[in-house]
């Protein structure tokens, strides 16, 4: 259960400011894509319009296309909250729900939208969506805890089982380890290895040693001054962005001479 | 030694070795030592004003000096001894206990004074009996008391919804110019005498019911939830705001729709906050006269229909024991004392009631 996204010629606006321009590219199923670039060059507005998460934000709007096999994100009647059913979404910071326990959170996709599910159902949700998360053995014993009182990476973890609980097919990560430790950050790109045998991951980082440690495939971003939309400057295989990059400010970036 | 003078010669150590890092320090108690002198030398001069005057000792007046007199003396001698940066360190901590001290006074003194001449008719009668057929001494409250009750729980079960859902709208869907007209008039109710929302509701109900001289007590509900709407709007948004947006977003990723996220995830964690402030608006109109006394009127019976006639509540049974007092007038005047005191009782007791059930709902943060 994966699926590829086709992004053709997309531009994704804040009200009249262009923010991300002209982007088309090619995710293959069951792989993970990381996207590197500078700061404010579009990343993770790119991202968040791949389950149109961007229009949380008052005035955001898209232009072009994006297609999960097949189906178009943008075409007429489409329900933003189906998408997102189907592509789930790890944040930069740990957000469980402060309200609930462990178990409530995991829970969190299928009770927050009201749906029965039997508490034999419910426990073998909760207990393989905290094993796929690498965290069933650190939180086991106390299920009925708050999930505040976790740690950060743990936290961080237990937002990735409560997506992977939903059964998406695309999981989005946005820096998901800038907030964390080493060890955690370790722990979670482990994760990202086992997950990447289900799900299509896309997933945005600040760090090139994690972006060539767990993608398959790179895509650099960059900006050409403040006001000037993002674009994608390069898209291929993550050996060839950072061994034999085609482009100079793609090679100028990923060896530190950026800027 | 001149005031402007830097601290004064750093102490010598044993082994004859200054510390230049020493500096003059007062001992450790000499704040309270200096607080109680002060206290004591105020006490002193009130007590031989009220025994040459024959009246009795101003207790206020004499805490209220002593904290100003120590505001002035800790400073001085702070200044003498440890230097002129200590001795503003001290003078603004001596301000700001002077300030709670005065702030703290009149609250003390009215709860003191509504205590002491409550107490005498604090008994079971006033809890179990109207002042129907009563002239003189005896007779109680029990119907003002259901009026209150009744009245604010009805102005309450009208705001909390249309309050609630109004801040909802505010932080959750509300743009552009309709937002910030909403806003603008939610402020300028916040601010409207309680003497107007009386007449608005008596105009109201005069029109609706075509009776010129219409009292019921749904009328005082509706006068007291004009009053109580903008603070409750005020209080929930404020606390709808504090909701990190991350919650919402991650629950808009887990494909769970706006209107369960606010629900199940903005509500509960904000609850608290909002029954605070649904509590500390129930309190800003339980003790509203005014509004009551024109549209909701005053009876000496029991009335628990919200509908029909006349309703009693206390702040206007206060008021009415204090204005009509018959021949014994002591009984009438007691009697308002002990209204007073049931109210401010009422209005704890609400507070208490408040804090329990934020603590209940409140997120858990423990670790363990």
């Amino acid at each position: 259960m994966s699926k590829r996204i086709e992004v053709e010629d997309l531009n994704v606006y804040y009200g009249n400011f262009r923010a991300v321009e002209g982007i088309t590219l090619e995710i293959e199923p069951r792989t993970v894509t990381a996207f590197i670039g500078p700061s404010g060059c579009g990343k993770s507005t790119f991202l968040r319009t791949l389950n149109r998460m961007h229009e949380v934000i008052p005035g955001a709007r898209v232009e072009g296309k994006v297609l999960i096999d097949g189906n178009d994100l943008y075409g007429p009647g489409v329900d933003p909250v189906l998408v997102r059913r189907q592509v789930g979404m790890v944040f930069q910071r740990p957000n469980p729900f402060p309200t609930m326990s462990i178990k409530e959170n995991v829970l969190a996709g299928v009770r927050l939208n009201n749906k029965r599910i039997s508490k034999p159902d419910a426990d073998e949700l909760v207990e393989r969506s905290l094993l796929g998360a690498n965290l069933w053995n650190e939180v086991k014993d106390r299920l009925d805890k708050p999930g505040s009182g976790l740690s950060g990476g743990q936290q961080q973890r237990l937002c990735i089982a409560r997506a992977i609980a939903v059964s998406p097919e695309v999981i989005l990560m946005d820096e998901p380890c800038s907030a964390l430790d080493p060890i955690s950050t370790l722990a979670i790109e482990d994760l990202i290895e086992e997950l990447k045998q289900q799900y299509t991951i896309v997933i945005v980082t600040h760090n090139m040693q994690q972006a060539s440690r767990v993608s398959d495939k790179t895509a650099f971003f960059n900006i050409a001054g403040t006001g000037q939309p993002g674009k994608l400057i390069e898209y291929s295989d993550t050996t060839t962005i950072f061994s034999n990059p085609q482009v100079k400010a793609t090679e100028d970036y990923v060896s530190g001479r950026f800027g | 030694m001149s005031l402007t003078a830097t601290p004064p010669q750093a102490p010598v150590t044993q082994n004859g070795i200054s510390n230049s890092l020493t500096a003059g320090k007062l001992p450790r108690y000499a704040s309270i030592y200096v607080l109680v002198g002060a206290l004591a030398a105020s006490s002193a001069v009130f007590g031989l004003v009220a025994v040459s005057s024959g009246e009795l000792f101003n207790i206020a007046g004499a805490v209220f000096c002593g904290v100003v007199l120590y505001t002035a003396s800790i400073w001085l001698i702070s200044r003498l001894v440890e230097g002129s940066r200590k001795a503003a360190d001290r003078f603004v901590t001596a301000l700001v206990a002077t300030a709670f001290t005065i702030a703290l006074l009149p609250l003390i003194s009215v709860a003191f004074t509504t205590i002491v001449n409550g107490l005498p008719r604090f008994d079971a009668a006033f809890f179990t009996e109207s002042m129907r057929n009563v002239v003189g001494a005896g007779g109680g409250a029990l119907h003002a008391i259901m009026g209150t009750l009744l009245i604010t729980g009805m102005a309450a079960l009208i705001s909390v919804p249309v309050g609630l859902l109004t801040a909802i709208y505010l932080v959750e869907y509300g743009r552009g110019k309709l937002k910030h007209g909403i806003t603008f008039f939610v402020d300028v109710m916040t601010g409207i005498p309680s003497i107007v929302a009386g007449l608005f509701a008596f105009a109201l109900f005069a029109l609706v019911t075509d009776d010129p001289g219409v009292r019921m007590g749904f009328g005082g509900a509706v006068a007291l939830s004009v009053l109580m709407i903008p603070v409750v709007v005020r209080s929930s948004e404020e606390m709808l705001k504090l909701v990190p947006n991350d919650l919402r977003e991650a629950s808009y990723a887990l494909g769970v729709p706006k209107w369960l996220t606010i629900l199940k995830v903005v509500l509960p964690t904000s609850i608290a906050g909002i029954i605070t402030g649904i509590m500390i608006a129930v309190a800003r109109v339980i003790g509203e006269t005014a509004p009551l006394l024109i549209i909701a009127g005053f009876t000496t019976s029991m009335n628990y229909n919200l509908f029909a006639d006349r309703m009693m509540t206390l702040p206007v049974f206060v008021y009415t024991q204090y204005m009509n007092q018959g021949t014994d007038s002591q009984a009438y005047i007691d009697r308002a004392w002990a209204g007073a005191l049931t109210l401010i009782l009422i209005v704890a007791l609400l507070n208490v009631v408040a804090r329990i059930i934020a603590k209940a709902f409140s997120p858990k943060t423990g670790r363990r």
